[in-house]
């Protein structure tokens, strides 16, 4: 008896999930770009979908995490469609519209500085590096509004361990992909880019800090950090680098987008923190994103017990 | 051009199309349209056409004077009052949906934080303007009067633009779009009045007649 091999399923022959939900617009769409021949963008867009390929691509993930919380998750609209990617506009809701530009696969990390094992790893590589696990984190924007996301990934632990930072390793910088052609409306931030971020190494090797490949059991979508960025769950946001293109272990601790522009707003730090106060806004409460009235905002945004410790004997006022 | 700004039909079209940003307010709460956080995109939805319709009505007299067409006055008082509404929605939607009316928390929003601080008084200091705007508290205080204390306006675009400036992370853009039109509106003021023109239009003092009727206590 012939047995015909199946032929193995790779994220290249999944069809892209926009294409996928919008099948009617596509056959239109299809038609249309037969119309338009060689010259319209839908062709070349249907012609190469790669770019799209890799964001909505199911994830398998091997095990719930005990960090999650059981609080009520947003909806994956809104965590898709409410968005800081200055890169790709100032409003929430334009990431959504022009990430779509982000080709954020074939991808490489490079990881480098005060390691034993410098190298680049593909964004494949870093999906099979450790077990995927889901977090249900609690995600606090330092503009006072909040979300409650199912993040897919492992410890960021597990990818240091692997590159083995040497003991002169007192920081991790981190830093975003940026190219002005995918992303024209960085012009108008008002940030120099590439956007740059950093933790101290014990922060970075807490378990809490998550490497993030994904959200609500696919690949991320591009507005929100495609393929790979980090998930700091007791800071603020800004401090969760999206689109990671670098890591690097180093002595001294880096220089970081938001601190740049405004020292005195945005600190090295900036854990959650409800009793120091943004200069222009109070970090007392938070609109939880479909949520009627504010909420209090918790220190270390609920996540005392597993990182407190991390900061015994400093003075939270000062460094913020 | 006359006839159509004389005409009793262009102030209703123009209120109309004034009650349109409100308008899409609402198709947009009606079809789900306003972002993840609402409250946040009708406070700013509100604020930007607070201080559109503050520059539709400070270019009101630039513009009927350059092009001298003196019954564009007609419209000032409407749109300073649409600034007016607006400002009031905006200033209603961050007092209930952000501070739940509790003036305590107001009030130390206003004494510590400059931004609200500002946009405070942009906007308290368009209550007495909105309360003159009628004909006959033009005849009580008298047209030199009532013009000096209208040139609040002023501040107030001045304060909100301020406001809006202060309120933005690192992306001044904006602001600085309605800095520079309030700026140039202003300017232009000043030049008028270093420079006046031969050929300005000149405006009607308020009715003697009216002010006999009513004399001031």
């Amino acid at each position: 008896m012939l047995i015909s091999k199946t032929p193995e399923l790779t994220h290249a022959n999944v069809t892209p999930k926009a294409v996928y939900l919008g099948r009617r617009k596509f056959l239109r769409n299809a038609g249309l770009a037969a119309a338009t021949a060689f010259a319209g963008r839908g062709f070349w867009e249907l012609a190469t979908p790669s770019c799209r390929v890799f964001a909505g691509t199911k994830l398998d993930v091997a095990a719930k995490s005990p960090f999650s919380t059981t609080e009520k998750q947003n909806t994956y609209d809104d965590v898709t469609h409410y968005n800081n990617y200055y890169e790709f506009g100032v409003d929430k809701t334009e990431p959504s519209k022009n990430a779509q530009t982000l080709k954020a696969h074939p991808w490489t990390v490079s990881i480098e500085g005060e390691v034993k094992n410098p190298r680049k790893v593909t964004i494949d590589e870093i999906l099979k590096l450790a077990p995927l696990e889901e977090r249900i984190y609690r995600h606090r924007c330092v503009e006072a509004w909040s979300i409650v996301v199912p993040w897919i990934g492992y410890s960021f632990s597990a990818l240091a361990r692997m590159v083995e930072p040497t003991p002169q390793a007192n920081y991790v910088a981190f830093e975003s992909f940026f190219d002005r052609q995918q992303m024209p409306l960085a012009k108008y931030a008002g940030i120099d880019f590439p956007y740059v971020e950093g933790l101290r190494l014990d922060e970075a090797m807490n378990p809490l800090t998550l490497l993030c490949v994904g959200m609500y059991g696919e690949t991320l979508p591009n507005q929100d950090g495609a393929p790979v960025r980090m998930v700091i769950p007791w800071k603020y946001g800004f401090k969760s680098a999206k689109s990671l293109v670098k890591i690097r272990f180093q002595k001294d601790q880096p220089p970081t987008t938001w601190n740049r522009i405004a020292s005195n707003e945005y600190g090295f730090y900036a854990n959650v923190n409800p009793k120091v106060d943004h200069p222009r806004w109070s970090q007392g409460r938070e609109r939880r994103l479909g949520e009627f009235l504010k909420r209090d905002t918790m220190m270390f945004n609920g996540y005392s017990d597993q990182v407190a410790s991390l900061y015994n004997g400093m003075d939270l006022k000062k460094y913020f | 051009m006359r006839k159509l700004l004389i005409s009793n039909w262009a102030k209703v079209a123009v209120f109309l199309i004034c009650l349109l940003p409100l308008a899409a307010l609402v198709w947009r709460a009606i079809h789900n349209g306003l972002t993840a956080n609402p409250i946040e995109f009708i406070t700013h939805a509100t604020g930007d056409w607070t201080l559109r319709f503050l520059c539709m009505t400070l270019a009101i007299t630039p513009l009927r004077k350059i092009f001298r067409q003196p019954n564009l006055i007609r419209f000032r008082r409407m749109l300073g009052l649409f600034a007016f509404f607006y400002g009031c929605l905006h200033f209603t939607t961050y007092i209930w949906f952000d501070k739940f009316f509790d003036l305590a928390e107001m009030g130390k929003d206003v004494a510590k934080r400059p931004y609200i601080t500002l946009g405070f008084t942009a906007f308290v200091l368009l209550i007495p303007l909105a309360t003159t705007s009628t004909a006959g508290w033009i005849r009580r205080l008298g047209g030199r009067r009532w013009q000096l204390l209208h040139r609040l306006i002023y501040v107030s675009a001045v304060a909100g633009v301020i406001h809006y400036y202060w309120l933005v992370k690192s992306a001044v853009l904006r602001p600085l779009i309605y800095a520079v039109i309030v700026a140039v509106l202003l300017l232009w003021r000043f030049g008028d009045k270093l420079w006046p023109r031969s050929d300005t239009v000149l405006e009607l003092p308020p009715k003697r007649q009216s002010q006999k009727l009513n004399p001031e206590p």
